[in-house]
């Protein structure tokens, strides 16, 4: 069982040290990483990925309970207590949904009925974060980028059930992404966000910063941010439904921004 | 002189898994040469000697099927390396048979497949997996979690014994234990066999008898109502 991971300071680019040694993250944390582009934020969640010990250009070590990653994570992907959904990964199997999420349950282990019950569970997380809703019996490739990814979240939290789950960049999924982090907060792991969301960061515990590789700083949402956060989410939300009202053809009057202070 | 036999389908990264073991090994002080098999282009022999300064050759099969060039000269490469120095002799084929396997009973196989050839890959290439020691797999960062973990099951239903390992190419994480791997075969000397049985060979067909048909050929024939089932070793 894993309890908490420990990444050990490395350095950035140029060999310069991270000013951040040490940040442990406990089991039922959502954690974000921010920073300018190129600063290193997806390095890090691969250094996590790869069970960094060292041997990363990062030289970080990532810790599992304290010790560097026992051989058969990485040997056995479904002992692998990660799932990384990076803005590449995808599905490239043309099945029916169903059929795709019961082969990947069915590998995973576990009697006929849970297969089915767990399928049906994860389409129907899949669509509550998704525009238009996604039938079991579609074909995966013709799945929009956002069902993709939706269906990838399900999936990772779902059928993987996997305690760390690392998400590169949600919000330009095209799913509702406050929803997700609602969902997912239910499944106790570790969520591990890159994002240049205020509403993700301020919905996260904590937040990592990154500059030139390097890591920078670890902030703890504090009581002011929160009761700021919603503001950002009253924003954000004025902001989601003049884009629906986009999507739906209609002419913006912009009344929603009104009552945003 | 350790042997490892490398084969894999075309673009999976077999010479990006090779050039991080080769690297691995030079850097514990051991000589390593290459050799690599082709059908009609490689230039990955310029590459490694330029990177690493090792001994390499390569040798096209041309109109010979790839697998068969190398029982052909396998002999004279493993020759020519330890004329060389060279401890370990990575050899690295064409890849393209999926009924034949170059791997011998000395030495290491090593085939690599990547993640993003689809689930069902591992149940269609037969013995250029069934017959290997070790699989190596790439690319598992461009395919879903889930696509991962079925690639890995389906090359267990089809070779329970293969030491699967996954590795990133790009930053050589995952290589280390394919080393110690390499460096824990005992050393392969000749004479050596095949391990695979090859593919019957004889056939109209090959001898230049082009036309599309069986009514237009004769030993070996097959009808389309008339279905061999081929399962592999």
């Amino acid at each position: 069982m894993i309890r908490d991971i420990t990444v050990m300071g490395g350095h950035g680019r140029l060999g310069r040290p991270d000013l951040v040694r040490k940040i442990q993250f406990n089991m039922g944390d959502v954690i974000s990483i921010v920073g300018p582009t190129g600063s290193g934020k997806t390095t890090l969640i691969n250094d996590i990925e790869l069970f960094a010990n060292g041997n990363t250009p990062s030289g970080r070590q990532v810790l599992f309970n304290g010790v560097p990653a026992p051989i058969e994570y990485r040997d056995d992907p479904s002992r692998n207590p990660i799932a990384l959904i990076t803005q590449h990964t995808t599905f490239l199997s043309d099945m029916p949904v169903d059929a795709f999420l019961t082969t990947h349950a069915k590998v995973r282990g576990g009697n006929p009925e849970d297969i089915t019950r767990l399928a049906q569970e994860a389409i129907d997380f899949a669509n509550e974060l998704t525009g238009e809703p996604l039938a079991a019996e579609s074909r995966m490739t013709e799945l929009s980028g956002g069902q993709t990814r939706a269906l990838l979240i399900a999936d990772a939290a779902i059928i993987c059930s996997t305690p760390i789950v690392l998400l590169d960049e949600v919000e330009n999924a095209g799913i509702h992404r406050t929803r997700a982090i609602e969902l997912l907060r239910r499944y106790r792991k570790i969520f591990v966000f890159v994002t240049h969301d205020p509403r993700i960061a301020l919905l996260s515990d904590a937040r990592i910063v990154m500059k030139g590789g390097r890591i920078m700083d670890f902030i703890v949402t504090d009581e002011h941010e929160r009761a700021f956060s919603i503001k950002v989410a009253r924003l954000d939300d004025a902001l989601a439904s003049l884009r629906d009202q986009l999507r739906n053809g209609l002419r913006l009057c912009g009344t929603e921004l009104e009552g945003v202070r | 002189m350790k042997l490892v036999i490398c084969a894999g389908p075309a673009t999976t990264g077999k010479t990006s898994v090779l050039r991080h073991a080769a690297r691995k090994l030079l850097e514990q002080g051991k000589q390593v040469a290459f050799f690599k098999l082709d059908v009609q282009f490689a230039e990955e022999d310029e590459e490694l000697a330029r990177e690493l300064g090792i001994p390499t050759r390569k040798v096209y099969s041309g109109e010979l099927c790839p697998d068969h060039c190398g029982v052909m000269v396998l002999g004279d490469a493993m020759e020519w390396a330890e004329r060389e120095g060279a401890k370990v002799l990575l050899v690295e084929t064409a890849g393209l048979c999926l009924r034949c396997s170059p791997y011998v009973d000395h030495g290491l196989g090593v085939v690599v497949l990547e993640a993003t050839s689809g689930m069902n890959l591992p149940l269609k290439i037969g013995p250029m997996l069934s017959l290997a020691d070790v699989a190596v797999v790439t690319k598992v960062d461009r395919v879903s979690q889930a696509e991962r973990e079925v690639f890995r099951a389906r090359i267990m239903d089809v070779a329970p014994d293969v030491t699967i390992r996954e590795v990133n190419a790009l930053h050589g994480i995952g290589i280390d234990p394919l080393v110690d791997r390499i460096l824990a075969t005992p050393d392969a000397e000749l004479p050596m066999q095949l391990r695979g049985n090859p593919p019957v060979g004889t056939c109209t067909i090959c001898v230049g008898k082009k036309d599309i048909g069986w009514q237009a050929h004769f030993g070996v024939v097959r009808t389309l109502e008339n279905q061999v089932f081929y399962r592999g070793e």
